[in-house]
């Protein structure tokens, strides 16, 4: 049974076995266990970035494309909910018609981008995204009337979800299934053609696959899995805006998730979300500790500042390029 | 193999073409000169990142860290030598500005050596790993930019007798652009009789073509990637000078933000083609700026559409090289 739910693959290693079921514990009793606004937030936005992060790791790690367009994706998702119950108001009808059009909006924007640029060049695709997600940058803010510009949207919810108990077990529950189902295309006969092309695209191409058509696909459905985060996220915030799904940070706090975690690996994307968004909102505390016990020395104490926690997380995810490709998880494997 | 003018036969006509939408020729020629004149910084700081591309086959995705940290070094002397850049006379400003951006550039040329050596060897040949590399480069830099210089952003004035304009009829251009005109046509210029006069640019562009060929016929082509990697990122030193001073400040994400708009250039010119970088950079400086005035609200994306555009006139660029 729970090798079903796993779709057969198992994390193959105790000590990772439990770290995730202690962060699936530690989210399901999170309004228990650690009470607290901050902490509830800190939970949703694990449970919300797992699913974004594995379904990165659907491209970058199973297929080896580098997209920058990720976070667009994720911000049509949360725009998708944002918009429909802001002008529509708090109703199931609007919750519906919202991720419903921003979810065909995804798929009909990943397939042209991976038609039109999928052929080519690695690099030429991510340089491509890049250029594509700074433009859904500009119009998110440009088009103010509808989007509600640099300040964005806050609306209400429907009825049933003012508990925020409500809302947080909604999220929880819609991204632990959607990562379980990730679980299983990573896993299927298409995901295995997804891992020959990352392995020898030239191979996979003469044994028949037609490689463009499988990348296009993949590109495809991560998007989709990252327009149900981004709505996700909308649900939980209750606010939508360019700085909270759109920007390059978020961009790049996904890659470091993802390499950080482990590519390639589904469970990476749990490891890295979990350490991620708990460092962002923690190790601060830690490294204002360090750096104000260094108030004296100069550059030392800049090097610790609270602010200054990306450059670890960049040193890390440095070494983890080199060093350990297949990140945390690959370590507890061996 | 004969000459392409199309594409650079499009930069007149585009600037043309827009002449009667614009309306009056005063405006027009000031808002020509602004798209040249931004065009040329752009070419200065993409024609290192488009080089490195053809040469060795590597996108520097933290190339925006050069140009921000080539502006900050820049600032850093600048503030040094204010009383210098503030005289009305322009020996005063020189003595001030030359330093200046000879430390950018050895700043910015050291910094892409360390790249080069560092990072980006262990993954020649290997895009993906080079594309995540880089970007970590790109986030650790960035960060040690804050730890060195602080998180404000820091004004970078220009000199004094490089600011205000010259009248030329009843149009008022820029003393500053049009000495980025002139600078961005030095480097071109440069450039251009470097890599198709002299002896070290029949091997670059041999090596654009077949690196191993190259190597094989005995010369060191590893060399000759470093001097490559680092000039580029001197001349992405020198162009984040100029990018700092036209805008009039330095932040730490400077770099990055325009790193889009090199891109989109780059894509437009055919990447690893420096010919096609030049005319690429012009376009977008010239709709950029057209845009603007026209339709403020398209400005910023003029430069997606007009990548568009050239795409799928030619889906390659307009000069598409070998390699890519």
């Amino acid at each position: 049974m729970l090798m079903r739910l796993l779709s057969g693959d198992a994390p193959r290693s105790r000590v990772l076995a439990l770290v995730l079921v202690a962060i699936l514990v530690g989210l399901a009793l999170a309004p228990w266990l650690f009470p607290g606004t901050r902490s509830l937030n800190v939970a949703a936005k694990v449970a919300v970035f797992v699913l974004l992060v594995a379904s990165y790791d659907l491209l970058l790690g199973y297929t080896g494309i580098v997209s920058f367009a990720h976070t667009m994706f994720f911000g049509i998702g949360g725009y998708g909910v944002g918009i429909a119950m802001a002008k529509l108001g708090a109703g199931w009808g609007a919750l519906g018609l919202g991720v419903a059009l921003a979810l065909a909006l995804s798929a009909l924007l990943a397939l042209g981008i991976g038609l039109l640029s999928l052929r080519v060049k690695a690099i030429f695709f991510a340089m491509i995204t890049l250029a594509v997600a700074s433009f859904a940058q500009i119009l998110a803010s440009q088009l103010s009337a509808f989007t509600g510009g640099e300040d964005g949207l806050t609306f209400r919810l429907p009825e049933a979800l003012q508990s925020r108990l409500a809302v947080y077990y909604l999220v929880l529950s819609v991204a632990l299934v959607l990562f379980l189902v990730l679980l299983r295309v990573v896993n299927s006969p298409f995901g295995r053609v997804l891992l020959s092309i990352r392995e020898n695209e030239f191979r996979s191409e003469a044994i028949g696959y037609r490689t463009v058509h499988y990348r296009t696909a993949a590109n495809c459905i991560a998007a989709l899995f990252a327009t149900a985060a981004g709505a996700l996220y909308a649900l939980w915030l209750r606010y939508i805006g360019p700085d909270t799904t759109l920007s390059f940070t978020i961009m790049i706090d996904i890659l470091l998730m993802v390499v950080i975690g482990g590519m390639g690996t589904m469970y990476g994307a749990v490891l890295g979300a979990t350490l991620f968004v708990v460092a962002q909102n923690y190790l601060q505390d830690a490294m204002k500790l360090a750096s104000d016990g260094l108030a004296g020395v100069p550059l030392l104490a800049n090097l610790l500042h609270p602010d200054r926690w990306l450059l670890w997380l960049g040193v890390l995810f440095i070494l983890c390029v080199y060093y350990f490709p297949a990140g945390i998880v690959g370590r507890l494997r061996k | 193999m004969k000459a392409d003018w199309i594409p650079v036969a499009l930069v007149p006509l585009v600037a043309l073409a827009a002449l009667p939408l614009v309306g009056s020729t005063p405006s027009w020629v000031t808002l020509t000169v602004a798209g040249l004149a931004m065009g040329m910084m752009i070419f200065i700081m993409a024609s290192g990142l488009t080089l490195v591309f053809g040469l060795m086959d590597v996108m520097n995705f933290a190339h925006g860290v050069f140009i921000t940290i080539g502006a900050y070094a820049a600032a850093t002397v600048l503030r040094a030598m204010a009383p210098a850049m503030q005289a009305p006379s322009l020996a005063a400003n020189l003595s001030a500005i030359l330093p200046a951006i000879l430390a950018a550039m050895a700043l910015a040329g050291a910094l892409g050596w360390f790249f080069e050596r560092v990072l980006i060897r262990p993954v020649y040949g290997d895009h993906l790993r080079q594309i995540l590399v880089t970007m970590g480069g790109l986030i650790v830099f960035e960060q040690l930019i804050h730890v060195v210089w602080g998180p404000e952003i820091i004004p970078l004035e220009r000199p004094a007798t490089l600011s205000g304009s010259v009248l030329l009829g009843d149009a008022a251009l820029e003393r500053y652009r049009l000495l980025a005109v002139l600078v961005g046509l030095a480097v071109f210029a440069a450039m251009w009789l470097l890599l198709n006069r002299t002896r070290l640019g029949l091997l670059i562009r041999a090596g654009v073509e077949n690196a191993e060929m190259v190597e094989s016929l005995g010369y060191r082509i590893r060399r000759l990637f470093v001097g490559v990697f680092v000039a580029g990122s001197a001349l992405a030193g020198l162009g984040g000078v100029m990018w700092g001073t036209y805008q009039g400040s330095v932040n730490a994400q400077m770099g990055m933000q325009v790193l889009v708009v090199l891109f989109i250039v780059l894509i437009i010119g055919g990447l690893g083609s420096v010919v096609g970088c030049f005319v690429g950079a012009l376009l977008v400086g010239l709709t950029t700026n057209y845009t603007g005035f026209l339709a403020p609200k398209l400005a910023l994306g003029s430069n997606i559409l007009l990548m568009v555009l050239v795409l799928l006139w030619r889906p390659r660029g307009l000069y598409p090289v070998g390699k890519a």
